[in-house]
């Protein structure tokens, strides 16, 4: 039985415990003087019996479900006979991939040696027995858990500080998803990189100035090695980001400044959900603008005056970009400059500066930490920024500061790298987690000292 | 005396320098501003401009002989001559009719271009439906070619005819006039999963993935998010693991979503073999990716309830649970859900991380379930807009506005739900 048809079953099974142990609650009750003699209401035995039932079965449920083909594919795999047992990971996803689509009816048994076939036909064996194994063992579960519980439908026993543990421990575990984001995040990558470095020397991958990932097929091909060297990449990552944050970082202050210190009630009513829109904006959007829209401009414009200029520059990626955090650098301003004291802007008025003095000899200073804490994370975003850079950026790695040039970024690289068909051992797929590791790595640092930044201001303040 | 007042006459003198000054940084504050609403305005108009005619087809009336002894077809019940039979044949025969003077293999070639490459099908299908209609004259609306479609759309601009011959242009350009050719609007392209040829490529198929991998997203973002939320708020034990859960969530907040991508690439794909480009798959990624928005303002809104409810229900004998499910929770619900619907949005506009997991594969059915093959709106933006065809181009924008639709939708609904429901205390 498919796991999707068992959810609804357990949910079943949930809700008749729940409905028996609340009738016999209930019947339990009757003798002794009605429920407000239990230990605790009818709901809480009746929810009771419910988690009972359905916990330990879904727990089981996700494991299996998770596990199952894993187990059973690598089980295939060790089945086959010698002469067919893969010598590289390349090769055993080759005849797996044979192996599941005969199972599933695409592959014709014919074009495949036998052994092959046999495989297909274990593979499905395995799947059913594994389905009927799980279906049973569920239910099972599910039942007993069911049962148990409603035997313990006693007056004496209190089902609702059951109920309640549980359900705390239910919450923790929920809060702990986080945790267990984070660390999934970071040994997903830190495998595959480990891989990759012993394919390619690290030092070559930090301080090689050459990226060129087509690793050829065959061993005596013209540039068979491939360079994995991340400096370009790097470089066309903050040239693309600093163009970002010369936009974003100018217009958002300013902007933050005169919404807080001399817009109108109802102008900034409009504005600053107008400005918040370019934030809500989706990434694909801005990348489609940038790609068919502005960087054709800047070409003709490029050409117009006597330059060069590539149909996928760096500026026309940069500059979408900019438009792109300008509400991230603005609202986060505007925070930090609402957060300076009322006093400081009435004292340095009282003392007949302008605004505008005020704003740059008082309040600036006062707030610049918290402003660079804002820049710093709308240069974190622009650094991992993927889809304007991946539809209007280039893919050749130059070396260059010349913002009418193509470079190609960190991000770019990776998704380059991953999508379409690939195999999991090549260094060309493992270079992607290795990139993904540095982005990581740099912007969790740029978060964190942000962050750290921000939040010494505030105290400042508070 | 005098010293005072030439103190005053300098600083009298220094005003108009000051205030000019001042009138300086006002500008330069409103052009930032106007900078940033252009911005946006020019994208609005931009995308606009360039998807309004993705949602016009255009079309070709034509009067259809279906002369069996033309299409080598004597039975269309018959399957294997329905495989054999030149269902092209016909249309030619039709548009001939329009210009009798056409005689040349060449030409003739050519003139039959101007029907999409899918028009023959749509004759089989008839046919292989109604068989008995072998032999009779039916009037069929077939969908013109993709660069017939583009020129009558754009007939104003010459930079959208280069891809017809001069004959081409004039033939369609008659055909307009005797309105043969015609356009109307575009219900292919809200009834259909993607194609090769833009005229027959629709975006059913992307909007199907998209709420079945939102609704993933939901189930599972929603109430891990509030539970989360609630834990932290109300139960966790100020200790280190606490300060952890807390600064995790936070990081998680900052980090690049295609990092995300990696993620479920390396252990969902990778350790726990779930197919790829599956919306169970998408789904799940983009629940890891929304959670901490949910979380953080699920804590905001469980915070904004005043600490007297909590007081009055454990006055009367509450345990800490009940008070928090039966008082806490459902007051602070709305803000709870305003939250969740900003963060869907956020997830439904997001590609970076799916393209990693393989939901940007050519998907021409309209999924079925959690487990069939497919792809989500922003990315067949991304497809159509990476593929050079002129049609597909104005495809993507019109995607691109009914994806915008869907969060502006969707913000407004988290707007109205806050105005609405949330309780000012």
């Amino acid at each position: 039985m498919q796991t999707a048809n068992l959810l609804p079953l357990i949910l079943v099974i949930a809700v008749i415990a729940y409905g028996l142990s609340y009738m016999r609650s209930r019947a339990v009750a009757e003798p002794i003087g009605g429920i407000r003699n239990l230990k605790a209401l009818p709901f809480y035995y009746a929810a009771r019996a419910a988690l009972w039932c359905a916990i330990p079965a879904l727990i089981v449920l996700a494991l299996w479900a998770g596990f199952e083909g894993k187990v059973i594919q690598n089980y295939v795999v060790a089945s086959l006979p010698a002469e067919l047992a893969p010598e590289s990971d390349g090769q055993a996803s080759l005849i797996l991939s044979q192996i599941n689509n005969v199972a599933a009816g695409k592959l014709d048994p014919q074009f495949v040696p036998p052994e092959v076939v046999g495989a297909a036909d274990l593979l499905d064996a395995l799947k059913q027995r594994s389905a009927s194994f799980k279906a049973t063992l569920v239910i099972l579960l599910a039942v007993l858990g069911a049962a148990y519980a409603w035997t313990r439908v006693q007056p004496h026993i209190n089902a609702r500080e059951n109920v309640e543990r549980t359900l705390r421990w239910i919450f923790f575990v929920c809060a702990a998803v986080a945790v267990l984001t984070t660390v999934g995040i970071v040994f997903s990558v830190i495998f595959e990189t480990f891989r990759f470095f012993g394919k390619v020397p690290i030092t070559e991958f930090l301080f090689g100035t050459s990226w060129s990932p087509q690793t050829a097929l065959r061993a005596d091909q013209v540039g068979s090695d491939g360079a994995f060297g991340i400096i370009p990449l790097f470089t066309g990552t903050l040239l693309i980001s600093a163009i970002a944050l010369l936009v974003a970082v100018p217009v958002g202050l300013l902007s933050a400044v005169y919404l807080s210190e001399y817009a109108t009630r109802p102008a900034r009513a409009v504005i600053k959900p107008l400005l918040e829109m370019l934030a809500g904006v989706p990434t694909v959007v801005y990348g489609f603008f940038a790609a068919l829209t502005v960087a054709p401009f800047i070409r003709d414009l490029a050409e117009s005056i006597g330059l060069e200029a590539s149909s996928q520059s760096a500026l026309a990626a940069g500059l979408v970009m900019g438009v792109m955090i300008i509400p991230f650098v603005s609202s986060l301003s505007d925070d930090v400059i609402n957060a300076v004291p009322q006093t400081l802007r009435d004292g340095s008025l009282a003392l007949g500066a302008t605004q505008s003095e005020t704003m740059k000899n008082v309040i600036f200073p006062a707030a610049l930490p918290g402003i660079m804490g804002g820049i710093l994370l709308a240069a974190s975003r622009a650094i991992g920024e993927t889809m304007i850079v991946v539809m209007a950026a280039g893919l050749a790695a130059n070396l260059t500061a010349n913002p009418l040039d193509s470079v190609t970024t960190v991000t770019v690289q990776i998704v380059t790298l991953l999508t379409g068909d690939q195999e999991f051992d090549s260094a060309k797929t493992l270079a992607a987690f290795a990139l993904g590791m540095m982005l990581f790595i740099v912007t969790l640092a740029l978060n964190v000292v942000a962050l750290k930044i921000v939040r010494k201001y505030r105290e400042q303040y508070d | 005396m005098t010293d005072q007042r030439s103190q005053a006459e300098i600083v009298r003198q220094s005003l108009k320098r000051r205030y000019r000054k001042e009138r300086r940084f006002r500008l330069y504050g409103m052009t930032a501003i106007a900078i940033a609403l252009l911005s946006l305005v020019v994208l609005f108009t931009d995308i606009i401009g360039k998807g309004y005619t993705g949602f016009i087809k255009t079309t070709m009336t034509l009067e259809v002989v279906l002369d069996g002894e033309q299409m080598y077809l004597d039975d269309a019940s018959d399957k294997d001559q329905m495989s054999m039979a030149d269902f092209q044949a016909p249309i030619i025969t039709a548009l001939q009719k329009h210009f009798p003077e056409v005689e040349e293999r060449k030409d003739l070639r050519e003139l039959s271009r101007l029907a999409g490459s899918y028009a023959s099908n749509q004759i089989k299908d008839l046919l292989a439906r109604q068989p008995e209609l072998l032999g009779t004259t039916q009037t069929m609306e077939f969908l013109v070619h993709d660069t017939v479609s583009v020129y009558v759309k754009h007939a104003d601009n010459p930079a959208y005819s280069i891809r017809l011959s001069e004959q081409q242009q004039r033939w369609v350009d008659e055909l307009v006039e005797k309105g043969v050719v015609d356009t109307g609007f575009n219900d292919v392209f809200f009834s259909r999963g993607d194609s090769r040829e833009p005229s027959n490529a629709g975006i059913l198929g992307a909007i199907v993935g998209s709420l079945l991998t939102m609704v993933v997203t939901l189930v599972i973002a929603f109430p891990v998010g509030v539970a989360a939320a609630v834990y932290l708020e109300e139960f966790a034990p100020q200790n280190k693991f606490t300060d952890f859960i807390e600064v995790n969530i936070n990081n998680l907040a900052a980090v690049p979503s295609i990092i995300f991508g990696l993620l479920g690439l390396a252990v969902f794909i990778g350790v726990f073999g779930l197919p790829r480009s599956v919306p169970v798959l998408g789904g799940l990624v983009l629940a890891l990716m929304t959670l901490p928005t949910i979380i953080i303002s699920s804590r905001a809104a469980i915070k904004s309830v005043p600490p007297s409810i909590r007081e009055a229900a454990e006055g009367i004998g509450a345990s800490k649970m009940q008070v928090v499910l039966h008082h806490v929770v459902p007051l602070a619900m709305p803000g709870m859900m305003t939250g969740s619907i900003i963060g869907m949005a956020q997830a439904l506009g997001e590609t970076a991380p799916l393209l990693l997991i393989g939901m940007v594969a050519f998907i021409v059915e309209i999924p079925d379930g959690f487990f069939s093959s497919a792809t989500v709106l922003p990315v067949q933006i991304y497809l159509w807009a990476s593929s050079a065809e002129q049609g597909f181009v104005e495809l993507a924008s019109a995607g691109i506005m009914i994806l915008l639709s869907f969060m502006i939708t969707m913000n407004a609904l988290a707007i109205w739900l806050r105005k609405r429901l949330e309780r000012r205390w």
